[in-house]
């Protein structure tokens, strides 16, 4: 199949990014292949393991169902972007403290999810976080400790106003 | 095989009916389902690419004059977040509650799921016992026209409507649910999230006394499109109901259905599950007050 290519600009982890794509290609593609961002992986390729995640304009989707033409005018974060200028991110941190990471290919799929989770409601619980990251497959860890590094990472970030008040 | 030559974004209805009208075209939303059926080639690639993620117009939930309408562009996260449709029409929320996961819930849109026309499609369950129609919009006479149909009647077969070329499924529409209407929508799968449900069962009827004064059902993945159940909402009707009744009428639904055998499951395991789906669902709408 031959493709036309459309030129398309939008932000990416806080930069302004000018490409032209190939009218099919699919978000995922664009990032690893043509900007080199490898750290979304990946995995299925349908939507089923959520290795791909990345925010746009906020919210969470999976980058492999994406239309590569639909980021025009839109602001992109992936794991590349989520560290804060004193380093990790509050859920970098907790997947660390709590060993939520073993292979590491489901990590930063888990690592957007949760961040997405933490910015859509601060107060969640344990059965919400559960069926939070439904859509994220991890081979390794059985879970529990990705459940426990999101549920910290929530706390640290309701205790922190207090720390700083 | 095709080549694609020409993309859009349009953002308004006018502008995408008279592309449309142009020629051949594949539209795309969230592209939930677009992606991946064009990288494995289960979808004909044609001339135009067009991008309806932009038109505002047909994204959004809203009620006038006793019709609920809901935009063909809003996404199943808005449908799950709506707590005015949890209020008034909670089968829908139910039903987007089971959708895949969160992160296509974000990007996968209620028109998207109905053209998509797949038996076992988690939104057209609900929407047909709310007894909905669909709202097509096209490019006629130098303006946008617009035609309704039930949704019952869209379908035709496994991926096929009754859509033409030229059309945009605009929105969905259906009567605000009456007073004590009840609802209830249940998929069975190997695990809640992101399976595609081996059946699934959709009822709402308004409830009154113990007894349903009227009733909708509706079957999924038991026939090429998805189907009402209008024996089994037969035999509901102005019955009180008790644990024999619930029975009979449990049996009625399983006659009622001839599904296929295919690898998710077996044509007797389906049948078995729409009997038990149906059971299950009546025992707890029984125990519900009103």
């Amino acid at each position: 199949m031959k493709c036309i290519k459309q030129e398309i600009s939008f932000t990416l982890n806080g930069g302004a990014v000018c490409v032209d794509v190939p009218v099919t290609t699919d978000t995922l593609t664009m990032l690893r292949d043509r900007l080199k961002l490898t750290g979304t992986k990946y995995g299925c390729g349908e939507g089923e393991c959520g290795a791909c995640t990345i925010l746009v304009d906020g919210v969470a989707v999976n980058a492999c169902l994406m239309f590569a033409v639909d980021c025009h005018g839109r602001e992109l974060t992936t794991i590349e972007g989520v560290q804060t200028e004193d380093g990790l991110s509050t859920m970098q941190r907790a997947f660390v403290s709590c060993g939520a990471t073993q292979c590491g290919f489901c990590t930063p799929g888990l690592i957007m999810q949760g961040t997405s989770l933490l910015n859509r409601s601060p107060d969640i619980s344990v059965e919400q976080i559960k069926r939070g990251i439904e859509g994220n497959l991890c081979r390794c860890t059985g879970y529990h400790k990705v459940i426990d590094a999101i549920a910290t990472a929530l706390d640290s970030n309701r205790s922190a106003p207090k720390e700083h008040s | 095989m095709a080549n694609v030559e020409r993309y859009e974004a349009p953002e308004s209805l006018p502008e995408l009916t008279q592309i449309l009208a142009e020629g051949p075209a594949t539209m795309f939303a969230g592209g939930t389902d677009v992606v991946p059926q064009m990288r494995v080639g289960a979808r004909p690639v044609r001339p135009t690419l067009i991008n309806i993620n932009r038109l505002a117009d047909l994204r959004g939930i809203s009620e006038s004059n006793g019709v609920v309408r809901i935009g063909g562009l809003t996404s199943v996260a808005d449908i799950l977040d709506c707590a005015f449709l949890k209020q008034v029409a909670s089968v829908v929320v139910q039903a987007a509650d089971c959708f895949a996961s969160g992160q296509v819930r974000n990007a996968a849109t209620l028109g998207g799921n109905i053209c998509n026309a797949s038996p076992a499609g988690d939104m057209i369950i609900p929407l047909l016992v709310l007894d909905a129609e669909v709202e097509l919009a096209s490019w006629r006479n130098a303006c946008v026209a617009r035609r309704r149909m039930p949704l019952c009647d869209f379908f035709t077969g496994p991926g096929k409507t009754c859509i033409e070329d030229a059309e945009v499924l605009a929105a969905v529409q259906f009567p605000v649910p009456k007073p004590h209407t009840v609802g209830r929508f249940r998929k069975f799968g190997t695990r809640p999230a992101l399976d595609i449900a081996v059946v699934s069962v959709g009822l709402a009827g308004v409830k009154e006394n113990g007894c349903f004064k009227d009733a909708r059902v509706a079957f999924g993945a038991v026939a090429p499109t998805p189907i009402r159940g209008r024996n089994t909402e037969a035999a509901l009707v102005h019955v009180e109901l008790d644990g024999d009744r619930i029975s009979d009428i449990a049996q009625v639904a399983e006659q009622e259905v001839s599904p296929i055998s295919d690898v998710r499951a077996s044509a007797w395991y389906r049948t078995h599950l729409i009997r038990e789906l149906m059971e299950r669902m009546l025992h707890e709408v029984h125990q519900t007050r009103d």
